[in-house]
């Protein structure tokens, strides 16, 4: 696998106030009492959390308990919900993200997404990677060129795909299309990357290549992943948190949660005794 | 018994298409069978390149390009004018609109293709062409200007309302890809969204323009009945419905070359539509290919 890691993390663009550096370093993403209400359902009910840079962080729990709504509060991606209301700040690398003046484009620059269905742009597959560079309107062709193979190759697709960059995304096979739109979510380089239950569409082979690819991109990046299969959550995070009924039950090291978790619940549920 | 019953719906329901079908082939074999007759008096070259349509004239030209032009004319206008207004409706319905906004200001626009085209032709006749005479002085009473316009205001629904089926059908996750990359609505609509919808917009397009080019009433009252080989919108023309409407109302001799002339136009009228039709039914199987 030839993967390419020469750049350091970028300077955050919106990071333009106050940015307290030690706590940078440790704390890529701070939560404080979010509580998210979809009309008069509260499906978050007050969480705290910190996130550490470079790591994976596993969101599991059952479905419905809010882990895919707690992730999207990360890249506001709620905010197209007609009845999302939330209260609580979310800071990352130290700015509240849901600050009147923040600009949300901006902030997905900086946190990317892949989704649970891989979703490339009816385009070509060079373009599906380019997009992201083309809407900031960069137009220097060479780096364009640059950084999309650099992307496609940071997602070990480029050997696959490099003699038919022209040929439509979705003339892909599943795998393939989840890493292009992994590939075009790297090419604008953000710092973190949210990943919505990235595997459950596809064929354990892959599953297994995506979560190497995973292991590979914590070096640069913050992985945060909402995941339904309990072995993923326990072979690629350093740290998992169970989520249930929107309230965040235990958060700590993976090892610990799956061999020594403090709370009854949390072990109820990575043992498959309910949920 | 019950067998005999649902045999009996099954026949009647196949017969009822069986119509269907006759009525077409009927029409298309009368077309044909009178165009024949009609091209085995006239040559076919000449009916393509002579440039005057004077059949009713004692000195007679069968020329169908001062027709074509005055169809093609008042089209071209009526597209021109409702390809603009048409789609900045259907992105917004449909990427910016409210939902509510939306459900109740379709049908309304959908209104404006049911209002009777007999309506229009005065509109534009009694309304439009005057208040155009004060901007242009020179503009003649019938025009295919005014008529163009006109047409335009009711085709825009075929182009607003399909268009906004079809980028109402791509698919949310395209624009929740796009959001996520950090674009924004407008970047979203124009970069992702109608480009995937492309095909049903095109087909929209089309199926506008046929029904511009078939359209009847409004030009023959407010286009004029001057078949003219000209592209200036400010004089009478006349459009190959048009003529059809006035040989037909007029005192011509059944079973005359006058009396043939309305079905070599109107073949001609038929292969147009035709044309675009079965281009829009490609077009739309395509697409279909595409999300399925």
């Amino acid at each position: 696998m030839e993967i390419i890691m020469e750049k350091p993390i970028k300077e955050p663009k919106i990071l333009d106030s106050v940015i307290d550096t030690s706590l940078k370093k440790t704390h890529k993403i701070a939560v404080n009492g979010a509580k998210v209400w979809y009309g008069d359902f509260e499906a978050i009910k007050g969480i705290d959390m910190t996130i550490k840079a470079n790591t994976v962080t596993a969101f599991i729990g059952p479905s419905g308990c809010g882990k895919s709504t707690f992730l999207r509060l990360f890249n506001r991606m709620n905010d197209y919900v007609d009845s999302f209301r939330m209260e609580g700040k979310i800071k990352i690398d130290g700015n509240n993200i849901y600050k009147k003046k923040v600009n949300v484009e901006e902030l997905r620059k900086e946190v990317g997404m892949v989704f649970q269905k891989p979703n490339p742009f009816p385009k070509s597959i060079f373009e599906n990677v380019a997009y992201g560079l083309k809407i900031q309107g960069i137009k220097d062709k060479k780096f364009i060129n640059d950084r999309v193979e650099k992307a496609l190759r940071q997602a070990d697709l480029w050997d696959e795909v490099k003699n038919d960059l022209k040929k439509s995304g979705l003339a892909l096979s599943g795998g393939q299309q989840q890493r292009l739109c992994i590939a075009r979510t790297l090419a604008v380089e953000p710092s973190i990357i949210l990943m919505d239950e990235p595997t459950s569409a596809l064929d354990p082979i892959s599953t297994a290549k995506i979560e190497q690819l995973i292991f590979e991109l914590k070096k640069k990046y913050t992985i945060v992943i909402v995941t339904h299969n309990m072995q993923q959550a326990s072979r690629i995070s350093d740290y998992t948190a169970f989520f249930y009924m929107g309230e965040l039950i235990e958060y700590d090291k993976t090892k610990i949660i799956f061999t020594n978790p403090s709370i009854k619940q949390t072990e109820n549920y990575i043992t498959g005794r309910f949920g | 018994m019950r067998k005999i019953k649902e045999l009996i719906i099954e026949k009647s329901l196949l017969s009822s298409a069986l119509v269907t079908i006759a009525v077409t082939l009927g029409i298309i074999l009368v077309l044909a069978i009178e165009a024949f007759r009609f091209f085995s008096e006239v040559s076919i070259f000449d009916f393509f390149t002579d440039t005057q349509w004077t059949p009713l004239f004692t000195e007679k030209h069968f020329g169908i390009l001062p027709l074509l032009s005055g169809t093609l004319l008042t089209s071209f206008i009526a597209i021109a004018f409702a390809l603009p207004i048409g789609l900045s409706i259907s992105i917004y319905l449909s990427e910016y609109a409210p939902k509510a906004f939306r459900k109740s200001v379709k049908p309304l626009l959908e209104l404006l293709a049911a209002v009777p085209t007999v309506v229009y032709g005065f509109f534009a006749l009694v309304v439009v062409t005057p208040f155009l005479q004060e901007i242009i002085p020179n503009l003649s009473g019938f025009n295919s200007l005014s008529a163009g316009i006109v047409m335009g205001i009711m085709i825009i629904p075929y182009i607003s309302s399909l268009s906004e089926d079809a980028l109402h059908a791509v698919p949310d996750s395209l624009r929740e890809a796009s959001f996520g990359m950090g674009s924004t609505k407008f970047q979203t609509a124009f970069k992702v969204i109608v480009p995937a919808a492309s095909s049903g917009i095109i087909v929209s397009i089309i199926l506008a323009i046929s029904r511009a080019i078939g359209e009847t009433m409004i030009v023959a009252i407010a286009a004029g009945q001057q078949p003219r080989l000209t592209l200036d919108p400010t004089v009478p023309i006349e459009t190959i419905t048009a003529y059809i409407v006035q040989v037909s109302l007029g005192d011509v001799q059944h079973g005359s070359l006058e009396y043939r002339t309305i079905f070599a136009a109107g073949i001609t009228l038929f292969v147009f539509t035709f044309l675009l039709n079965t281009l829009s039914y490609r077009i739309r199987k395509k697409f279909q290919e595409k999300y399925e």
